[in-house]
């Protein structure tokens, strides 16, 4: 079995109203210098076949017009 | 006429759906599980949360049994008209251009709207939704306004969740599948304070006659 982590984000130039609503939350709580936050989602899975994976991240777990996602080894695979 | 109403778990305006497809013939729900439409010639899929809006809103439902048929449906020229989630759903499915997403200020939005359909006529129809924003590419923005695929804009002033280009409603290429997000369904009784609502159905069944 690998393990994988999925982490899918919005499109760079799509605006993302809950990264936008965390970035103005943080001065009212000191954070100051805080830019460009982007939220999205993180998925872990396993799979016999990680060959696979992009094909069920295109299909389901992202949509590619909006979202960009990256595929992570974990723990080295196996 | 005979119209198929989609019912997923988690959707909740089919019976709404229903009632305004029964003013413009007969009307029964399909569940979700149905691979069958039993020879409905056109399909409403209703507002809600279909499957929860795990994921996205309309990801999971887009891989039901009935949304197969209703692709086959589509294909054959049959008549689909997607509400809300719905539309949702037949963007996740590719089966109408573009996505939807977040509404720009996060909020839920419910209320009233003007619209302006292709003709320039206006309709009051009501929106609820919280993710409700239009979007796609600009190239494919371009191409759905040059080809008329644009069937609804919200009034000027009056665009609620940060849609491009105030668009409202799609349709596909070869115009027999529609999707927009507010609700002509909630607006076919003089009751609730429109029945404007009533000529997005009717104008599906004179279609088919």
């Amino acid at each position: 079995m690998a393990r994988a982590r999925v982490l899918i984000r919005p499109k760079e130039g799509i605006l993302d109203p809950q990264g936008k609503a965390v970035e103005r939350a943080l001065p009212a709580l000191g954070f100051e210098g805080i830019e460009h936050v982007r939220v999205g989602r993180m998925v872990e899975l396993e799979a016999d076949d990680a060959e696979r994976l992009p094909e069920l991240c295109e299909k389901l777990l992202a949509n590619p017009l909006i979202e960009d996602f990256e595929i992570e080894s974990i723990d080295g695979g196996g | 006429m005979r119209w198929g109403v989609l019912q997923f778990p988690g959707s909740c305006d089919e019976r709404d759906a229903l009632h305004a497809c029964g003013l413009s013939g007969e009307a029964r729900l399909v569940w979700h599980e149905e691979r069958d439409l039993g020879g409905v010639d056109a399909v409403v899929i209703p507002g809600g949360f279909s499957y929860g809006d795990y994921l996205r809103a309309g990801a999971i439902a887009r891989f039901s049994p009935a949304m197969e048929a209703v692709a086959e449906l589509a294909a054959d020229g049959g008549p689909v008209l997607g509400i809300c989630n719905g539309f949702q759903v037949l963007c996740e499915a590719g089966l109408l251009p573009g996505a939807l997403l977040l509404n720009d200020e996060l909020r839920f939005v419910c209320r009233q709207v003007e619209l302006v359909d292709d003709a320039g006529e206006r309709l009051s129809i009501p929106v609820k939704h919280g993710e409700g924003r239009y979007w796609a590419p600009q190239t494919m923005l371009d191409e759905i306004e040059a080809q008329g695929q644009v069937a609804f804009r919200y009034a000027p002033g009056q665009n609620p969740n940060g849609s491009a280009r105030d668009i409202a409603g799609v349709r596909n290429e070869a115009g027999n599948v529609l999707g927009l997000m507010p609700h002509p369904e909630h607006a076919v009784d003089p009751l609730t304070g429109s029945t404007d609502g009533l000529r997005v159905f009717e104008a599906i069944a004179a279609a088919r006659v």
